[in-house]
């Protein structure tokens, strides 16, 4: 092969194996499910492609409830982590000095354990007799026999919990990166505290919120663990929903369809919010060569 | 006005310290509680101190088996996302072709998407050709793909920004092209390749929902975890998740250590005005920059 025509060939070669094993074991695999989702019959009388498009009519209508508290908590989880992880980041951006490292290597510590395991401790920390519910019946917060395992506060604890690093590293990263000197021109033309922050700091730190928001809402809105773990029947959202439609009922159509709902979803919210954020952005490619 | 600036100081600071306890006390409780010696089938109220559970951490039975296979697909579907997802990034960041910006969405799409529906997609596939077996083999593949559109991200960060005229440099002295990817181009991002690695690795340990479909017969260690929560939780869970987390956590400290010894040694080359690479950026910074 001539060199000049090798050269050009190579960028293709390296991205040959990564693409190809992406395409086989993810976007294939999106097709077959497409057209599970469109197949009907049951387990036992085996499933015939039939385009039956009302899966996905009857797939959304049946399970609404669990697609919308799925996007409430998930919601919820992603403004709280929010809430708690922009003023830590915050502090370990701007005040960190020399221990910033250390105090982002305890962010991702809760990483190091394993998720179910993480969201079991969740579970024997809100258990009924645990000090949390008791300090909170003393208090009257929580009524004599209240409990806070088996609701919405112990699921939505949990997923904040389980998710909070992915909306701390982003908003870090972007706070970390600020020029100080421009915060100080902000001082210098006499703007307070509370203006230099509103009109430099936070429009700056924009990309760490989208990227934050968006990393955090989706596993969210996904979960089907804390649900499952730290709430009742009367809490599963859509992810407890196609994984028991798939693994324990095996009605495979119908998972599959909700599995495409959910995933359009997302994609709406992703591209809605590629359009506040910048593309760029989003995928990390400013800086390459163009 | 100086005394409110500083109580607004004082209580940002106080509010993320609430925050790191916040993060840190579910794993505190794991810690103390893989001490306790429980009354029952579940460990979720504190007894009596015991050092059973660490005296044999490996009695109950089968999960020194979902370890062992654990440590063994994390090992080899890092070994594979790495390899896969340095050349893909290579490629991305190095060269100008055709269909970059396509490809680099393409790679995008998984981490957009719940991981639910990346499991029940790779399961309709394997449902509908049969092949191969639901087990290793399957779970594997599966955990290549989820983490390498990781460690194509994480690699990209470290490549751009990489300085050129070292490798034209080498070519100018006689290397032969893969002289100059070996001798130049491989140490100068190896710092980003094993982040990635340890990304990946800590994903795969960890990951459950995508395994659950994919996973047939065999038992990886969250699975044991998953099917033990329904019956009884005896302490050994939470001894070996303390073990994992001691490993991860000295492992980190580690290449932190190791990375910065290395910058410290580069920067003593005479002709450093500016160092190539930039400040040094931990593993999970990256991470977030995603």
């Amino acid at each position: 092969m001539p060199a000049r025509l090798r050269k050009a060939a190579l960028p293709y070669l390296l991205l040959l194996p990564g693409l190809g094993w992406l395409l086989l074991f993810f976007a294939i695999p999106l097709l077959y499910m497409a057209v599970e989702s469109l197949k009907t019959g049951t387990i036992d009388t085996g499933f015939r492609l039939t385009w039956e498009f009302s899966n996905y009519t009857n797939a959304l209508s049946d399970y609404s409830e669990q697609f919308v508290r799925s996007f409430e908590y998930a919601g919820l989880a992603t403004a709280i982590s929010l809430l708690i992880g922009y003023p830590l980041a915050y502090v370990i951006a701007f005040r960190g000095g020399r221990y910033r490292n250390a105090l982002l290597l305890l962010v991702i510590v809760p990483f190091f354990v394993t998720y179910l395991i993480r969201t079991l401790s969740w579970e024997t920390i809100l258990s009924d007799s645990g000090i949390v519910v008791n300090t909170l019946q003393t208090v009257g917060i929580v009524s004599g026999d209240g409990r806070l395992l088996d609701t919405t506060v112990s699921v939505v604890a949990g997923i904040t919990y389980n998710f909070l690093p992915f909306m701390i590293l982003p908003l870090y990263a972007s706070l970390e990166r600020i020029d100080g000197r421009l915060l100080e021109a902000g001082y210098d033309l006499y703007g307070r505290r509370r203006d230099v922050f509103l009109r430099v700091t936070l429009p700056l730190s924009m990309p760490g919120v989208v990227a934050g928001v968006l990393l955090t809402f989706i596993p969210a809105a996904g979960d089907f663990i804390n649900a499952e773990l730290l709430g009742t029947p009367r809490q599963f959202m859509i992810g407890n929903v196609i994984q028991s439609r798939y693994l324990e009922v095996a009605d495979y159509p119908t998972a599959a369809a909700l599995s495409f709902l959910l995933m359009a979803f997302m994609l709406v919210l992703v591209v809605i919010w590629a359009r506040i954020a910048g593309t760029e952005a989003l995928l990390g490619t400013e800086g390459e060569r163009r | 006005m100086t005394l409110r600036r500083r109580g607004i100081d004082w209580l940002l600071n106080a509010y993320a310290g609430l925050a790191l306890v916040y993060l840190l006390v579910p794993i505190a409780v794991i810690v103390v509680f893989s001490f306790n010696n429980p009354i029952g089938r579940f460990n979720f109220i504190w007894q009596d101190f015991s050092l059973d559970a660490w005296k044999h951490p490996f009695a109950v039975q089968g999960v020194g088996d979902a370890l062992k296979t654990s440590l063994e697909i994390a090992a080899l579907s890092t070994v594979g996302a790495t390899i896969l997802g340095t050349l893909t990034a290579l490629a991305l960041v190095r060269y100008e072709f055709k269909g970059r910006a396509p490809v680099n969405f393409f790679i995008f799409i998984p981490l957009a998407t719940p991981e639910v529906v990346l499991g029940a997609a790779l399961l309709s596939q394997f449902l509908n050709l049969g092949t191969p077996q639901l087990g290793f083999a399957t779970i594997l593949i599966a955990h290549i793909m989820f983490n390498l559109s990781f460690v194509v991200i994480t690699v990209r960060s470290r490549l751009i920004g990489f300085d050129r005229s070292l490798e034209e440099a080498a070519q100018d002295l006689g290397a032969t092209p893969w002289e100059t990817f070996r001798l130049v181009t491989l140490p100068l991002i190896m710092p980003g390749v094993i982040s990635a690695a340890l990304l990946a690795f800590a994903l795969s340990i960890d990951d459950f929902v995508i395994t659950n479909f994919n996973s047939g017969s065999t038992i990886t260690f969250p699975l044991f975890i998953w099917g033990a929560a329904r019956v009884a939780i005896p302490p050994q869970i939470y001894v070996i998740a303390t073990m994992i987390f001691l490993f991860t956590v000295a492992v980190m400290i580690l290449t932190v250590w190791q990375q910065r010894r290395a910058e410290k040694m580069a920067a003593v080359r005479p002709d450093d005005a500016e160092p190539p690479l930039g400040p040094p950026e931990p593993a999970f910074a990256q991470r977030a920059a995603a």
